[in-house]
């Protein structure tokens, strides 16, 4: 599903966040990316949904080679992947239909359907019945749920999070990681950039340690070289 | 995607422009008040020019063209000449006024009838009175004519009175150009208001275009509803302007039917045509959408979503 081979980042203003990084992770996989803070984590899932192009080496996310995608195809890819954000990202002047709509909107779901699949997403993550409530009314961790919810409504093969569980109390953050478990379980492929080790080491998934901008330890399977396949 | 779906999606657009039209109406009427105003100026210029035309035309076709014969002209020839005019295809009527009769009708009115009687002889020429065509009304055509009807032996002087109407002409010309320049200028005005409207609008809802490129928008997607705000108020300040154009008409129109009926003339106000409402619609339609497009191409690009 994603395959990073050698990528190196280097932001405008002269920070190294990664200096080459390698990893595979596979289809339906659940993969928590950790390390300090400023170890690169974000940089990572920034590169995989195209926020950011890496400045060296290659990534295949699902197939695609991201350096060969031209600007005008990035909304479609984007709509491949869900992402959840610590700080929620939700439109805090709608009400929670509408944000959690706003994927299947852009990407023209006829009404009726949309209607369906957003009390469907709302149901999974335990909000149903507070469509009409704006985000402000509700607590950070029902928050939190309403940015999983939109991630997940267009049923994307591929969820991303950063720090998902960071405003959150252990017991919130417990319940939105077996949340997600219950994604990888009908399939989804799920990465969680995380600095909770003891929540990793309770859930007990597959671990990309991130440090000083490269991998430490298991970064998956021989590597097939993104280089050698073009 | 199907095609009710696209059409679906405009309509979202659509009713989204409107609502936030809406929303905020002072703001949003004073918009629409500037464009308005700014396209009708150049409306109201275009009609004043259309109507100062259709008021002179009226007096072009009245231009008649007076032949003094020379006093030792016979009538005979004089009725053979006026039968000869009569055939050029510019002239419309001649009228023959004989020396005795112009005589006689001189004695009448002028009141020096006794002073006439001390004439020995009658000192009036025959006269034509020649009116040209209304295809023939051109400066250019009266001017031939005059050229041709001097040419001939018998004639003494012709008369033709159209440096007035020269002047007029030329000074309409002038309001033309004058009227070209301010839509011009106005047009660019308009431009400069709704994209600047826009800008507002785009950087209001800046973290609305972010999350929404986040979950794949597309740039055609973000754009849309802001092309849908700058034609709204481009085709809004459009009809508004209409609506200030026709109010003028009916506010000018019984003034100027006294003063035209003063000058003896038939002449009333005409409001727009039903071509100039278009062209008034369909500039709003224009300005609003390019401003728009221009402004949200500009600005959109700027906002891409930093996680």
């Amino acid at each position: 599903m994603i395959v990073f081979d050698r990528v190196a980042k280097r932001y405008p203003n002269g920070r190294e966040a990664l200096s080459s990084v390698s990893f595979n992770i596979h289809n339906g996989e659940m993969v928590f990316l950790t390390g300090r803070s400023g170890a690169g984590k974000s940089t990572v899932l920034k590169l995989i949904a195209l926020l950011e192009r890496p400045s060296r080496g290659g990534i295949l996310v699902a197939g695609k080679n991201t350096s060969t995608l031209a600007a005008r195809h990035i909304p479609a890819f984007r709509r491949n992947i869900g992402m959840v954000f610590q700080d929620h990202k939700l439109l805090i002047d709608r009400p929670v239909f509408d944000n959690v709509a706003l994927p299947l909107v852009v990407a023209g779901v006829a009404l009726k359907e949309t209607d369906k699949r957003v009390r469907a997403a709302l149901d999974q993550v335990g909000l149903l019945g507070k469509e009409r409530m704006l985000p402000t009314e509700l607590s950070v961790g029902e928050q939190q749920r309403v940015g999983i919810a939109r991630a997940v409504v267009s049923k994307p093969p591929l969820l991303i999070a950063d720090e998902p569980t960071g405003n959150l109390d252990p017991d919130l953050a417990l319940e939105v990681m077996r949340l997600f478990r219950r994604f990888q379980d009908v399939g989804v492929t799920v990465v969680v950039a995380t600095h909770d080790i003891h929540l990793v080491r309770e859930f007990g998934q597959r671990e990309i340690v991130l440090d000083n901008g490269q991998v430490q330890g298991d970064a998956g399977d021989a590597l097939p070289s993104l280089m050698a396949t073009r | 995607m199907s095609l009710s779906g696209h059409g679906a999606r405009h309509a979202q657009a659509f009713f989204g422009a409107l609502g936030r039209l809406a929303r905020h109406p002072f703001a949003s009427a004073l918009t629409l008040l500037v464009i308005a105003v700014a396209l009708a100026l150049p409306a109201s210029l275009s009609l004043f020019v259309d109507n100062a035309q259709l008021a002179v035309g009226g007096f072009v076709n009245s231009v008649d063209l007076t032949v003094y014969l020379k006093t030792d002209v016979p009538l005979a020839k004089a009725e053979q000449l006026a039968r000869s005019a009569r055939e050029r295809s510019e002239v419309a009527e001649v009228t023959l006024i004989p020396a005795d009769q112009a005589l006689e009708e001189f004695r009448k009115y002028s009141g020096f009838g006794a002073a006439l009687e001390a004439l020995k002889s009658n000192p009036l020429p025959h006269v034509l009175h020649i009116r040209p065509r209304v295809s023939a009304e051109s400066a250019a055509t009266l001017q031939s004519l005059e050229h041709y009807l001097s040419a001939w032996p018998e004639v003494d002087t012709v008369q033709m009175d159209t440096e007035w109407v020269n002047r007029l002409n030329a000074i309409l010309d002038v309001l033309q150009r004058l009227l070209a320049m301010a839509a011009l200028l106005l047009g660019l005005g308009v431009l400069a208001i709704i994209g600047n409207t826009i800008r507002l609008e785009i950087l209001n809802r800046r973290a609305e275009i972010e999350v929404t490129k986040l979950v794949g928008g597309s740039n055609a997607f973000v754009r849309r509803p802001f092309l849908y705000s700058g034609l709204l108020y481009g085709v809004g300040g459009a009809l508004l302007a209409w609506a200030i154009v026709a109010a003028a008409v009916v506010v000018l129109g019984q003034p100027v039917a006294t003063l035209s009926r003063l000058y003896g003339s038939q002449f009333r106000l005409q409001g727009l045509s039903q071509q100039d409402i278009e062209i008034l619609l369909g500039a709003g339609v224009v300005l609003g959408w390019l401003g728009a497009w221009v402004s949200a191409s500009r600005h959109l690009r700027a906002i891409e979503p930093r996680a």
